[in-house]
């Protein structure tokens, strides 16, 4: 497809990790069908590199899209009953693993930190004993999630009414810089990328995301893009604010004590402070609200907070095992200094 | 939200009531832009839509909450005997 001059190409696709991912890249290089597909029966493992490629570059045609990829693919009917089916997988995994719970008491322990003797928080063993080379591999796997910061969660603003709409939009205000193109969250990331060294082009690092971050964004996009998941959405969204404050400042201590700039510094140092506001907004005001007007979505809320718990645990989980065995926590090549 | 003319200057200037909400054992969230006095005369500003004053006085970022206080809280459950899910 000919590029139209001045627009953003969008970020090149990357290499294929098995069947289904391939055939995906097929479609949408020659908008074609995805044939081959099978392999989204029960052979492929829900948890994979490959199926959550696939469903990442599904999902990324409603975000950005691909360099030289026809956007109209975003509404393809062979695309989108793939995506369905993998998302069928995708859920039956996140629901055969996700403990019932009921919603206060998820969403009360979620100000728990972990007690002495449990394995520590990624960010505990960043602010600890992260190198500068860690902090580079965390911020560039991220970047899938913080270069678009938000933007998942805007699509509930449409399914919810009264108290949690304004305060879903209160919030979601913030997250995208109170009317300032500077102060967008995404924005600070870029810096924060930027100062650390890191290419902060949108999409750069995909091909280096492991499964277990891609399953991460995911997560955010399955809940985002479907009406009958808000109640998992707005679970999601009280993982995130709950627990991004007190992660925040330990990242942001970790930076200063591995001497980056102020501007890797202040991404974090900004999500202290908002966060702690976020937080009581998004339980009190969006999962309250919520709950007032649908009071039957209270199991989906909590199903969406353990979902959330179980795929950052899943991702911590495999990036300390790898820096513990001094390796990479990256897909491929390690980052050039 | 209320608003109209200010009851003490009459002026026409409209104020706006704020609204101001307490988290049991954490912050005051007040409705912003919030100007806060420090003791020793000087003021920070925080502009959000909502910004959580630390009542604890525990926080890095005073007069700014950073949810320091969930650990004072949970310190004061152990002290008391408390336990979770009692
Ligand atoms: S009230 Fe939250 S840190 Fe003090």
């Amino acid at each position: 497809m000919p590029q139209i001059p001045g627009r953003q190409p969008g970020p090149p696709l990357p290499t294929p990790r098995g069947p289904l991912s391939r055939a995906v890249l097929h479609a949408l290089r020659t908008s074609g069908m995805p044939g081959g597909t099978e392999a989204a029966g029960e052979a492929t493992d829900p948890w994979g590199e490959d199926l959550q490629l696939a469903l990442y570059m599904l999902y990324e045609l409603h975000y950005r899209g691909f360099e030289a990829v026809d956007e109209e693919l975003e509404w393809s009917p062979e695309l989108l009953t793939l995506r369905r089916a993998l998302e069928h997988r995708y859920l039956a995994a996140l629901r055969a693993s996700v403990p019932a719970a009921d919603m206060t008491q998820a969403l009360d322990g979620l100000l728990d930190e972990p007690a002495r003797g449990e394995p520590p928080s990624l960010s505990d063993h960043l602010a600890r004993h992260g190198t500068l080379a860690d902090l580079r591999e965390y911020a560039a796997m991220r970047s899938l999630y913080h270069l678009k910061e938000a933007d998942p969660h805007a699509w509930v603003i449409p399914r919810l009414t009264g108290t949690a709409k304004a305060a879903m939009v209160a919030v979601e205000f913030d997250e995208f810089g109170a009317g300032r193109a500077e102060d967008i969250h995404a924005r600070l990331f870029a810096d924060l990328m930027e100062d650390l060294g890191l290419d902060s082009t949108y999409g750069r690092y995909l091909e280096q995301a492991p499964a277990t971050m891609l399953a991460s964004v995911n997560l955010m996009s399955l809940f985002g893009l479907h009406r009958s998941l808000r109640g998992a959405l707005a679970g999601h969204f009280a993982h995130v604010e709950t627990t991004s404050s007190p992660a925040s400042r330990r990242l942001a201590a970790a930076l200063r004590r591995v001497g980056a700039g102020a501007a890797a510094v202040r991404f974090y140092a900004e999500h202290v402070e908002a966060d702690a506001v976020h937080e009581q907004v998004v339980r009190h005001q969006v999962v309250g609200g919520l709950l007032e007007e649908e009071p039957e979505l209270a199991a989906d809320v909590a199903f969406g907070i353990g979902a959330t718990a179980l795929v950052e645990d899943r991702f911590a989980e495999r990036t300390l095992s790898h820096w513990q065995e001094g390796g990479s926590a990256l897909r491929g090549p390690v980052l050039p200094v | 939200m209320h608003s109209g003319r200010d009851a003490i200057t009459g002026s026409d200037r409209v104020r706006t009531t704020r609204r101001v909400w307490a988290e049991e054992d954490g912050p005051l969230l007040v409705e912003g832009p919030v100007e806060f006095r420090l003791a020793d005369g000087t003021s920070v500003v925080s502009d959000r839509f909502v910004v959580a004053v630390c009542t604890c006085r525990r926080s890095a970022a005073y007069p700014w909450c950073d949810t320091t206080h969930r650990h004072l809280q949970r310190r004061q459950d152990a002290d008391s005997g408390r336990t979770e899910g009692s």
